[in-house]
């Protein structure tokens, strides 16, 4: 529903996109994950056909944005950052006029307002000026106002940003219930957020991609993900050292005493390893029970987002594996 | 096919604008008053001793010069400060349409001012007789200059995020197109240039278009000075507003 083709942007003679390319299909939540400056903000403008792309192309459900900017506008449903709204206006009048600009007239206007106040939460501020909001109030106000025509397409710009804990658990969760049906894609810098909504990332660093694949995958790029940990008990340092070093899928180990006579493994697979590397956690527990210490926990690391995050954004901290 | 309808949203939606914030109703006190003032007191309105709004529409010209450059300063730098453009931008609507809309609006509350000074027409009627044909072409004549300064005060809005600097561009663009034709000056001017020339740069002035009107005489170069202004203005307002986008 949304395809971006080779775009780029340049301001003056900075480069701000470069070359950024992807999909996102119907079902999907796409996160935009990226520092400060990445160039997050600059390619939704573009999807959204705020900005005039330098370079490249992008359609949306089949309409090319800046050959056809109404016919993609009208399937799309846009919030900046920052979520801009006219100050003076009451949060009613305010969703009437979007709802007007996209087409709704009459009860069906009633009825898009109606919807998007319940399911933005807005029925306690609907007689007020935007001006007189709170920070979050005036983000849904804006929120709701991407979502009044029901669009197919989605584009949200940090949702989150400036919200509570609260609020922001249930942007999230009206992000993952829309995104079954819509193609939705946003960006944020919160990496817990991705986890939780989206079906698949995006990291972009400087205007380019840098990492695109689901969440699990990308956190597999961790360097911590496969390693195991383990807490023994009735077990030696030495004793677990020289054990550990006869199983062939280990690169190498951290063995720590803990207390209460307790000691704590964390164990690396070597990169070349292959289907062994999984088995790891397994050699190390038969281990465990051949020896009959007792195993209070194990378990695999599965790889940190903010882990991969940094190593690809930050490239100095070579965190990722082959990055060196 | 839907260019009507959008237009119409964006332009009721800004007209509220204006009545919604307490700077309207002080801009229509302040016309209002200075537009009384400068036609019963500097016009000499009583001493005349004719019954014609001939000094009320002398001075419309130098109100405007001030008021409607206040008028439009607001229309796209707040769009941009506040970043509503980018809202505004992204719903189906073609950037000139969201020009012409906002304009419409801004023109459609300088006409309710103009309205607004019925009671000076009803005054001469009662005092006399006067020729009301005239009038009528005064007042279409004030509403093009009023929208001619409209379209300028777009354009320079457009230019800047700040409304003052806005305010002040729109101002001496304004001023040099009265200035042009402004009598002291083109006498000046006639001193050492050709008088041809001088007949060049004054036709570009809004005063020589407006006399015109003043004396009610519809001449269709007048009008088509006004729309060219105007269209020239906000077609300029839309290269400046996509300039800003396309980095
Ligand atoms: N209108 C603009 N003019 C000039 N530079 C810009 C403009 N918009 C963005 N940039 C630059 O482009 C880069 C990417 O910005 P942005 O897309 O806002 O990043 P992000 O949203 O990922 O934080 C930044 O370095 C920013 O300074
Ligand atoms: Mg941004």
């Amino acid at each position: 529903m949304i395809k971006v083709e080779n775009l780029s942007k340049t301001f003056g003679s900075k480069r701000a996109v470069d070359d950024v390319s992807f999909e996102v299909r119907k079902g999907e939540v796409l996160g935009f994950l990226g520092p400060n400056g990445a160039g997050k903000s600059t390619t939704m403008r573009m999807i959204t056909g705020f900005y005039p792309a330098t370079a490249g192309k992008v359609s949306v459900c089949g309409f090319d944005v800046s050959e056809n900017p109404i016919a993609a506008k009208v399937k799309m449903g846009y919030l900046p950052e920052a979520a801009p709204s006219y100050q003076e206006m009451t949060v009613l009048s305010f969703l009437n006029f979007a709802a007007e600009m996209r087409g709704l007239r009459g009860e069906d206007r009633r009825k898009a307002v109606r919807r998007v106040v319940e399911t933005c939460h807005l029925d306690m501020v609907l007689g007020q000026t935007i001006d007189t909001l709170s920070k979050g109030f005036k983000h849904r106000t804006c929120l709701a106002q991407s979502i009044i025509h029901d669009p197919e397409v989605l584009v949200l710009d940090e949702p989150t940003d400036g919200l509570d804990p609260n609020q922001k658990h249930e942007v999230r969760t009206l992000i993952k219930r829309m995104g079954e049906t819509k193609a939705i894609i946003f960006s944020t810098h919160i990496l817990e957020e991705v986890e939780a909504v989206c079906s698949r990332a995006i990291i972009i660093d400087r205007g380019r991609v840098v990492a695109d694949g689901t969440p699990a995958e990308l956190k597999a790029r961790s360097a911590r993900a496969g390693a195991v940990l383990v807490t023994l008990h009735g077990a030696s340092v030495e004793a677990v050292k020289e054990k550990l070093s006869g199983i062939a899928a280990l690169h190498h180990a951290d063995v720590c005493p803990a207390p209460e006579g307790r000691v704590t493994v964390e164990a690396f697979p070597s990169p070349d390893a292959g289907a062994e590397r999984d088995a790891l956690a397994g050699r190390i527990a038969e281990m465990a029970i051949r020896e009959s210490w007792k195993i209070e926990q194990l378990k695999t690391e599965e790889g940190r987002l903010e882990e991969v995050f940094r190593s690809i954004t930050m490239p100095d901290t070579q965190l990722v594996k082959g990055a060196a | 096919m839907r260019t009507w309808p959008v237009i119409g949203t964006i332009a009721k939606r800004e007209l509220a604008a204006y009545f919604e914030s307490p700077v309207a109703y002080v801009f229509l006190v302040v016309f209002l008053l200075l537009s009384g003032f400068f036609t019963f007191s500097l016009g000499g309105f009583f001493e005349l001793g004719e019954a014609s709004l001939n000094s009320f529409f002398t001075w419309m010209p130098w109100l405007f010069l001030f008021l409607v450059p206040a008028v439009g300063m607001r229309l796209w730098s707040e769009e941009r400060r506040l970043g509503t453009i980018e809202l505004l931008l992204t719903m189906p609507v073609l950037p000139w349409q969201a020009i012409v809309a906002k304009y419409l609006a801004s023109w459609a509350f300088l006409a309710i001012a103009l309205a607004l000074t019925f009671p000076v027409v009803i005054t001469v009627n009662w005092l006399g007789d006067p020729d009301n044909g005239v009038i009528v072409a005064g007042y279409v004549g004030s509403l093009l200059l009023a929208g001619t300064f409209l379209a300028i005060a777009s354009l320079t809005s457009a230019l800047t995020r700040n409304q003052v600097i806005a305010f002040i561009l729109a101002l001496m663009l304004c001023l040099l197109l009265i200035l042009v034709g402004f009598a002291p000056v083109t006498t000046m001017l006639s001193r050492f240039a050709d008088i041809w020339l001088v007949d060049t740069v004054a036709s570009f002035s809004v005063l020589t278009h407006f006399e015109g009107f003043q004396k009610g005489v519809l001449d269709t170069r007048d009008l088509l000075f006004f729309f060219s202004v105007i269209a020239f203005s906000l077609f300029t307002t839309g290269v400046v507003l996509r300039s800003h986008r396309a980095g």
